[in-house]
């Protein structure tokens, strides 16, 4: 499956490197040079620099072609504008959004995005970790 | 009316100052912190600190009581998200935001912002009145129609020139709503009022009638 990932960052890079295990054909984009260097050369995904909020970046990452996008850049604003404008103008079936805000998430689930939100996630771990 | 400012750059400052004269109460929102010290510095308590597309600043902001949120940032996302959260999470009766990106326009109207405005297609409008040959230029689409003002600049050659307006057969659902003659006069369009050379037509149009429109006031007198 050909899958467009914006953003390069921690949890991005670990996504991306997963993804090609599983054998998929991965693009990852980020507007940071910084970021991509997280992608190995010798990995086999395809890395590109630009911006998932613009249009002709997204076509040029190759969205025209993708069954899959994930919008796993820092910023919550970005990755909403970046899942809808690939959902909802390039009608890819699949998006997933990563928001770091609970609060916006519901919102966006109503919407019909798929959003995950790992702030819960990595607190209840914290909370865990520590015994309470 | 208790109006939200999202981006308190240039264009929120203007508005902030413009409502607030208007007897409005404006709130601005603003992220970066000396943008936020200066306004409030010059103008007083009428901005907060935050990022405005954030729940719990517009929450703070008072959106739940909005009439108006207005997203004024230099980035679409933000000002998407802004209005997106103010609509579904408060109920914010009207959104407006200004889009950067020119192509951004369609996906902000389909995702339910109620304005949306694009400096780039405001200045490209006055550039086609000014400087193109075509004498049909769009003006402004009006809101939750699909009619938009257009505005038809007469020829001295043409051949509806000297005629009366109630003789002009027009594409449907069009309407003249306004005729501003060389000397900068505006008048409600009357059925016997002739035509003259020169006069600036505004009609309210589909876009489909465009070329019917254009030709109908161009079209030069044989």
């Amino acid at each position: 499956m050909k899958v467009v990932v914006m953003g390069s960052g921690r949890i991005g890079a670990i996504i991306v490197r997963e993804l090609v295990q599983q054998g998929h054909d991965v693009t990852v984009m980020d507007t940071s040079m910084e970021n991509l260097r997280r992608i190995s050369p010798t990995l086999g995904a395809k890395t590109y620099l630009g911006d998932g909020a613009l249009e002709d970046d997204l076509r040029r990452a190759g969205i025209e072609q993708a069954q899959a996008f994930l919008a796993v850049g820092q910023g919550d604003a970005r990755n909403a504008f970046a899942a809808q404008k690939v959902r909802f103008l390039f009608k890819v079936p699949k998006v997933v959004c990563l928001l770091y805000d609970p609060l916006r998430q519901q919102m966006y689930l109503d919407i019909g995005l798929s959003v995950v939100s790992p702030s819960k996630v990595i607190s209840s771990m914290v909370l865990e970790a520590m015994g309470s | 009316m208790y109006i939200i400012i999202v981006g308190c750059g240039k264009v929120g400052y203007y508005l902030l100052k413009a409502l607030t004269n208007a007897e409005h109460e404006v709130l601005a929102i603003e992220q970066d912190p000396l943008r936020h010290a200066k306004v409030v510095e010059e103008l007083g308590s009428v901005a907060l600190s935050g990022d405005g597309s954030e729940v719990a600043v517009l929450a703070e902001a008072g959106a739940n009581r909005a009439d108006v949120l207005i997203a004024v940032t230099g980035h679409d996302e933000d000002n998407l998200v802004a209005c997106q959260v103010a609509k579904h999470r408060f109920n914010v009766k009207k959104t407006i935001a200004l889009v950067n990106d020119p192509s951004d326009e369609p996906l902000f109207k389909s995702l339910g912002v109620d304005v949306v405005v694009s400096h780039t297609n405001t200045i490209l409008a006055h550039v086609e009145g000014e400087l193109s040959e075509q004498s049909l230029v769009h003006m402004m689409p009006l809101p939750r129609t699909k009619l938009r003002l257009v505005g038809i600049h007469v020829p001295p050659d043409a051949e509806v020139v000297g005629k009366p307006l109630h003789e002009l057969v027009l594409p449907t659902n069009t309407l003249i709503s306004l005729v501003v003659n060389r000397r900068g006069q505006a008048h409600i369009p009357a059925p016997g009022q002739l035509i003259e050379s020169f006069d600036e037509i505004i009609i309210a149009s589909p876009p489909e009638a465009d070329a019917e429109l254009e030709a109908l006031f161009t079209r030069v007198r044989q």
